[in-house]
């Protein structure tokens, strides 16, 4: 039954449209714009988390029963099941997870300046726990897994209650020691 | 539980953008598995649909609007979805109604159409981040992929020539199937590390593109199935496992959600050793490197030794564990729940021995498939054996 020279599955079906069909009207399409907003209820967790940013604070919750901080905090533990129990500060420096340089913007169009992001787990939190961000202050070859970092925050005034009320995580060392 | 059989699989062709409707492309694939299995849609007694986000038709309950493609109308039908991971979790789906007794014949059908979303599907993907701490950095999707892989990389020092073989290896597969849409026979690593990168460590070539298309299953009980075949191929075992949504918590190097549904269907196979048990898979690949984590994930080598096994031409078609021989994701394309055609239907093929130019030699007796979803956190697997 090997080694031959079959296709299968034997004829499969379906037309191909490229983009020349599309624009040059060749084929009948219509279109659509859907238009809604959503305001979302952020819940107590979420609400305090982005409070503190305002202020320019990081908060965590612990679970007495795992040990865990945990950031993002969240009013229930999903591992133990049950309600977590104490606000916790955290500091604003952490330790490079790991992170990208990307040349594609949201909608996958290139940009020139490339941005830097990753995952930092941040000082005071249990190990592993942290939030994506961007770096700035660091070139490519700087930028490294292991790297420690630190939260630059915007101007007090300019601040929303947001995740970028931290305008990004810069090295904590000049020059970013070296991988 | 009654034991599960395949008596037929259909595909359409996958890309970029198709002029049939996803009604029209579930209607194509499905008549094609029903042709193969010489049923017709009187005999089916329930139907699966598997489809995964809403945004890129831009239909919101697709499920429901896809029903009349899908042989779904007058009959008990479900559409399911955990994003990426639908591909294997429907025909899990469609086991599951066959097992319990409830159906003695049940057909799957998986359709995605991404075309239709613009600027880019990626613009839909979008929607799938936290709206809170994620959204406000305006991300792409590739972030999450690229960060994983940097993580992967730089855990076991895994150079990037090591992953962009997997590119070259699944995309010289895919010149074998009919329905490919980036069959490469003469790409080279240097192709792929020379390519565009996106987002760094992940190039262009280093990912599945988006596409259209639709593949179908059918399932049959066990005590009804010689009536259609003398050498049917069975469902042996299924597991599905999720983790947490909160991503930025835990160590991206390991997909321990796709260990856990592993060993759930290794367990209901009876596969002790799955290393020496399984002769072939196929690993979930929308990117490169995700072949390799997937490997270790499916706990067929060790952490940290795809790579090493792939160097050695171990997966190969001919090598002693093949991955992807349909020539995956990166090959044949990526409409997402639609991937069931390469991640299942390719199973049912190559233990059939009808997978013809994409035949693996020496008589595969068992093979395992995998997807994978959401935020980087649902395994589903899927365990068949030749009867
Ligand atoms: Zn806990």
């Amino acid at each position: 039954m090997t080694g031959n020279d079959e296709m299968v599955p034997k004829d499969p079906r379906g037309t191909h449209v490229g983009n020349k069909d599309i624009y040059g009207r060749k084929i009948t399409y219509s279109w659509w714009e859907p238009e809604v907003q959503y305001n979302w209820a952020l819940g107590p967790a979420m609400s305090r988390f982005l409070e503190e940013l305002k202020k320019g604070s990081i908060v965590g919750r612990k679970c007495r029963k795992c040990r865990r901080i945990l950031v993002p905090p969240r009013m229930f533990c999903e591992r133990c099941y049950n309600p977590t129990d104490e606000w916790v500060k955290i500091e604003d420096t952490g330790t490079i997870e790991t992170f990208s340089i990307s040349y594609i913007d949201s909608d996958a169009r290139k940009i020139k300046d490339p941005i830097f992001i990753g995952v930092i787990s941040l000082d005071g939190a249990s190990p592993k726990h942290g939030i994506m961000h961007y770096f700035g202050e660091v070139k490519a070859d700087e930028i490294h897994i292991g790297m420690r970092v630190k939260a630059v925050w915007k101007h007090v005034s300019e601040r929303t209650g947001a995740i970028t009320d931290i305008k990004y995580f810069k090295p904590l060392k000049k020059g970013g020691g070296k991988k | 539980m009654k034991d599960v059989a395949v008596i037929g699989a259909g595909m359409t062709v996958f890309r970029r953008r198709m002029l049939e409707t996803g009604k029209e492309l579930s209607f194509l694939a499905t008549k094609m598995a029903m042709e193969e299995a010489g049923i017709e849609k009187k005999d089916i007694d329930m139907v699966v649909m598997g489809s995964a986000p809403d945004a890129f038709d831009g239909i919101h309950m697709k499920g429901e609007n896809l029903s009349d493609g899908a042989a779904g109308t007058g009959k008990p039908y479900v559409r399911v979805f955990n994003g990426g991971g639908t591909g294997v979790f429907a025909p899990i789906a469609g086991w599951w109604h066959v097992a319990s007794g409830a159906a003695d014949i049940a057909l799957v059908v998986c359709e995605e159409k991404m075309g239709s979303c613009y600027p880019h599907p990626q613009t839909a993907f979008r929607h799938i981040w936290d709206p809170i701490l994620d959204r406000p950095l305006n991300p792409n999707l590739v972030w999450l992929f690229a960060m994983e892989m940097n993580r992967y990389m730089s855990v076991y020092n895994i150079k990037k020539e090591d992953i962009a073989r997997v590119a070259v290896k699944n995309k010289r597969n895919a010149v074998g199937h009919p329905c490919a849409q980036i069959p490469d026979e003469k790409i080279t690593i240097e192709d792929v590390l020379n390519s565009e990168v996106m987002a760094w460590p992940v190039q262009r070539l280093d990912i599945s593109p988006p596409s259209d298309g639709a593949s179908a299953l059918i399932f049959c009980s066990a005590d009804k199935v010689r009536q259609f075949t003398d050498d049917p191929v069975f469902v042996s075992g299924v597991g599905w496992n999720i983790d947490s949504t909160m991503w930025t918590n835990r160590d991206l190097y390991f997909p321990q959600y796709v260990a856990n549904a592993a060993k759930m269907a290794y367990k209901m196979a009876h596969i002790n050793n799955p290393r020496k048990e399984i002769d072939f898979a196929e690993p979930y690949d929308p990117f490169d490197y995700k072949e390799l984590h997937h490997m270790e994930g499916l706990l067929l080598c060790k952490k940290g030794e795809a790579p090493i096994l792939t160097r050695e031409g171990v997966t190969e078609r001919d090598g002693d564990m093949p991955m992807c021989p349909s020539g995956g994701l990166m090959g044949v394309g990526n409409p997402i729940a639609a991937t069931m055609g390469q991640k299942v239907c390719e199973l049912y093929w190559q233990l059939a021995g009808k997978a013809g130019k994409r035949q693996i030699p020496g008589d595969p007796r068992i093979g395992v498939g995998q997807a994978w979803g959401d935020i980087m956190q649902m395994g589903t697997v899927i365990v068949m054996r030749r009867g």
